[in-house]
């Protein structure tokens, strides 16, 4: 049992590692902590594809985004994932914020960023004439996008699952081994045995690194709590609203989703803890009354969820590269903002890195690319019509909120990589993603999984290990 | 034979369906559950149906008293309604699959949902163990499953009073019930049986501010709240549970009515009826927890009646005089009396505002005022009813229903 590459994490970066080694003759293992792909960073952030004007010229940032970007709507026709090209506007409200926007402006210049045009305050209402009056101007950014980075992350697994890419979860890493024809890789118990190493590894990549000694870099991760409102605040705004960048971050983004929602956030936490996700009260305060000077008239009692996610930071750049300890480890690391939308250009890299590092990489010509995701509720009616024929599983509206049907609950239980939790549910089909959060779908969820998976209802987890939603049968207390 | 189709099979529907049915039309009655009865098929504790059978059953057989009279009505569960638009009324189930059904008159009769977490926006952990308190309901007595060993409740709605009692009976321990608002939006009844008599603390003008737990629930904090609602720093206390029931308050569920263009009351978040439940769009009509949220299910068979024998005779179109909520009271059902009616009285449903000992409700034409009534014990969690005679009703401009304390 030997690999040519073992990448370390199925987050987004992971799985369109995945995905561009899966075009190639190699043996790949992906190996993930957690019990799915997307449980870190890919789960929980603000699903922007950035136009790559915040970026310092010259840096792996900026080229990586540019390049994602570019690749990124092509790759979600392919792979039927959600993306809209909806653009954005960089807000000012002041004369310090124009002279910041004019800096951004040329700095998108020199990144390549196509489109970009300085606003003034009429063209900025024009646009969104739900803005805050008091605005001054902003930066116009076309190729800004929306997407679903759950649905593209699972997506790219899915498709490099179906080409023999090999996945094991629940196997966080607990050693790694150099020898003289790579590495002894040791994952959920298993040593296994490969040529390269990826380090994908999200927050966790220095930690992985210094198992091979490394400690070129040291992730410092920070944390971003979010509002997801209901789709009847959905379309308040038409593009991605940011503030102007500070060194904070970004600053407060306003945005709709490709699922319909309103999404408000980030706030950016520094924490030493990798694995809190808690939603401040702090945190959502500032977040709401940030959020508010550039939309003033989000109704906040449409909130829906509340969620906080984890992000890489703690290098000033991307790290893309192999490790200075040894050349067969690849680290993707520090890949914070714009993480998401570079991860495409980011994969390429690490598949040109693999090579220099030996590995061929033949294309294999059976290669099956592409992948459909059927939504029954998108479809029209004479397609609903159909499917149900076909299928009466389509008949059966499980998620009464989002419209998702038993049919396509069963799809994703038969796809490739097929979810064993009820939020694995939710990240493939949206069911509880409505505005009744799943009071109503989530125990017909849990029952159709543990049908499916022949278990008993107790045995099926909300999302990670221990997060069992029932204990067992009634009268069986201890009274 | 007129044709009137029904959204929904819970109380409000069953009712409205054999009044439709008795008053001569052709129905057909369309249910997402696979049974009928809708949420009363998972309140197995007993209490209904005291004002209407002066018996206190239990909701399956409050539903059972229905369904057993459902005989020549056409009967699809399993479906799922997609859309109404001008009479018409698509739906899906595995069986018949997409279908379209064009009727003389279509009753909305879908219900309620709960207030989640995200929509009171607790901070902290997503771990599992929080649940609404219907979902745990469901859980306990449909699936019958056991959901924890100790559990907190947030809000004293009567749907968490009643759990609080169930997972007693089930073993469970409650360590505590904790209200936003100085008194309880329960009914008077179901904090005395359902807490009281079981030494569940009850801790008024307290919230939630934190959920803690990385998988499964293992604490929260509690705070006391000041006037303004808000958590008063210094008073947080954790009190260590592995689950946490929502009972923080109901929607009326009118997606399917906003998409079909029908006024919205913005107090009750249902539709705008008449007093026969007649909506803004003609031949569409409403009745229960989808108009307002009701406490007691009797109510709820009253109003489906009353739309199922006026989607069956289909009402003429006529001059109607507008009500509304004034200081006290916050919204009133209905909103508009038909000046010409079968019955000559109409009553109006409502809620006050907080809690009064000792009071009068009023209702005036204008500056006018033209009925007070005095009442002892008013409170949000139970709905004041008043009679008022449709006469008087259509000789006024627009009535406003107000509550004065008594000083």
């Amino acid at each position: 049992m030997r690999y040519d590459c073992i990448i370390i994490g199925g987050g987004v970066i992971g799985c369109a590692t995945a995905y561009t080694l899966a075009h190639c003759q190699l043996r790949t293992l992906l190996v993930e902590a957690e019990n799915d792909v997307a449980m870190g960073t890919t789960r929980a952030n603000s699903a922007i594809v950035h136009a790559g004007y915040d970026a310092i010229p010259g840096s792996a940032m900026a080229r990586t985004n540019i390049r994602g970007n570019e690749l990124m709507e092509g790759l979600c026709r392919r792979l039927d994932v959600r993306f809209e090209r909806i653009g954005s506007l960089v807000l000012g409200f002041s004369e310090d914020d124009l002279s910041t926007l004019k800096k951004l402006y040329e700095r998108g210049v020199k990144n390549g960023v196509r489109g970009l045009a300085l606003l003034d305050r009429e063209q900025t209402l024009e646009k969104e004439p739900n803005l805050a009056a008091n605005v001054t101007g902003s930066l116009y950014a076309p190729t800004t996008g929306i997407v679903d980075p759950w649905g593209l992350a699972l997506a790219m697994a899915q498709v490099a699952a179906r080409n023999g890419v090999e996945f094991a979860f629940s196997s966080p890493v607990t050693a790694i081994t150099r020898k003289e024809n790579g590495f002894f890789v040791t994952a959920g118990g298993q040593t296994y045995d490969t040529r390269t190493v990826v380090n994908a590894a999200g927050v966790y990549s220095d930690i992985i690194h210094g198992m091979i000694g490394g400690d070129s870099f040291h992730i410092t991760p920070d944390r971003g709590a979010y509002y997801v409102l209901d789709k009847s605040q959905g379309k308040l705004v038409s593009h991605v609203i940011f503030q102007c960048p500070t060194e904070k971050g970004k600053g407060v983004l306003v945005s709709s989703t490709v699922h319909g929602n309103l999404i408000v956030g980030p706030d950016a936490v520094p924490q030493t803890d990798r694995t809190d996700v808690a939603a401040t009260a702090e945190s959502l305060d500032y977040i709401r009354r940030t959020a508010l000077l550039s939309v003033p008239g989000i109704n906040f009692r449409e909130n829906i969820r509340n969620f906080a996610g984890i992000r890489a930071r703690g290098t000033p750049d991307f790290i893309i590269g192999p490790s200075p300890v040894d050349p067969r480890f690849i680290n993707l690391a520090g890949i914070q903002s714009p993480g998401l939308t570079a991860a495409p250009a980011i994969a390429q890299e690490a598949a040109a890195w693999l090579r220099m590092a030996g590995l061929k990489l033949e294309e294999r010509d059976d290669f099956i690319d592409g992948r459909t995701h059927i939504e029954f509720r998108r479809q029209p009616r004479e397609v609903q019509a159909r499917m149900i024929r076909e299928n009466p599983a389509y008949g059966r509206v499980i998620c009464r909120c989002e419209t998702i049907t038993e049919g396509e609950i069963l799809d994703a239980l038969h796809a490739p990589l097929p979810p064993r939790t009820v939020d694995g549910v939710k990240r493939r089909c949206g069911t509880g993603m409505g505005r009744c959060q799943g009071g109503f779908c989530g125990p017909r969820v849990h029952e159709i999984l543990a049908r499916e998976l022949g278990v008993a209802m107790w045995e099926i987890e909300k999302d990670r290990p221990g997060s069992q939603i029932a204990l067992g049968e009634t009268k069986e207390a201890d009274v | 034979m007129r044709n009137v189709t029904i959204i929904g099979a819970g109380p409000a529907g069953l009712a409205a369906a054999i009044a439709a049915r008795d008053a001569g039309a052709h129905v057909l009655l369309l249910e997402r559950a696979k049974e009928l009865g809708g949420i009363l098929n998972q309140c197995i504790h007993n209490g209904f149906g005291l004002y209407r059978f002066r018996e206190e059953l239990t909701g399956p057989e409050y539903a059972g008293r229905f369904i057993d009279g459902l005989h020549d009505i056409d009967i699809r569960t399993d479906t799922m309604v997609l859309e109404i638009s001008s009479g018409s009324v698509t739906a899906v189930n595995p069986k018949d699959g997409l279908f379209t059904v064009t009727s003389d008159a279509v009753i909305l009769a879908m219900g309620c949902r709960e207030r989640t977490c995200g929509a009171i926006g607790v901070p902290g952990d997503r771990p599992a163990g929080v649940f609404t308190a219907g979902a745990a309901q469901r859980y306990m007595n449909i699936e019958g499953l056991r959901i924890g060993k100790r559990a907190v409740i947030l809000g004293s709605g009567d749907i968490g009073l009643i759990m609080a009692r169930r997972m007693t009976l089930e073993g469970a321990e409650v360590a505590a019930c904790v209200e936003l608002m100085p008194y309880s939006s329960g009914l008077n009844r179901n904090i005395v049986q359902c807490l009281h008599d079981f030494d569940i603390p009850l801790y008024l003008s307290h919230t939630v501010t934190r959920i803690i737990g990385r998988s499964r629930l293992e604490a929260v904090e509690v705070a006391e709240v000041g006037p303004d609602r808000k958590p008063v720093p210094g008073t947080e206390f954790r009190i260590d549970c592995d689950t946490l029931l929502l009972s923080v308050g109901l929607i009326p569920e009118n997606e399917l009515t906003r998409a079909a263009g029908i006024a919205i009351d913005p107090h009750t978040n249902g539709p705008v009826v008449y007093d026969d439940m007649e909506t803004t769009q003609k031949g569409v009509y409403a009745c229960g927890n989808v108009v307002q949220v009701h406490d007691l299910v009797d109510f709820v068979s009253d109003e489906g009646e009353r739309a199922g024998r006026a989607a069956a005779s289909g009402q003429p179109e006529g001059a109607y005089t507008e009500v509304q909520p004034g200081s006290g009271v916050g919204y009133v059902v209905p909103q508009r009396i038909r000046h010409e009616g079968a019955e000559d009285t109409v009553t109006l449903f409502f809620r006050v505002r907080k809690p009064c000992r000792k009071g009068s409700l009023v209702v005036y034409d204008g500056e006018r005022e033209v009925l007070r009534k005095k009442r002892l014990y008013m409170t949000p969690g139970e709905m004041e009813k008043l009679p008022i005679s449709r006469e008087l009703a259509s000789t006024a401009e627009t009535l406003t229903v107000t509550m004065e304390e008594d000083t």
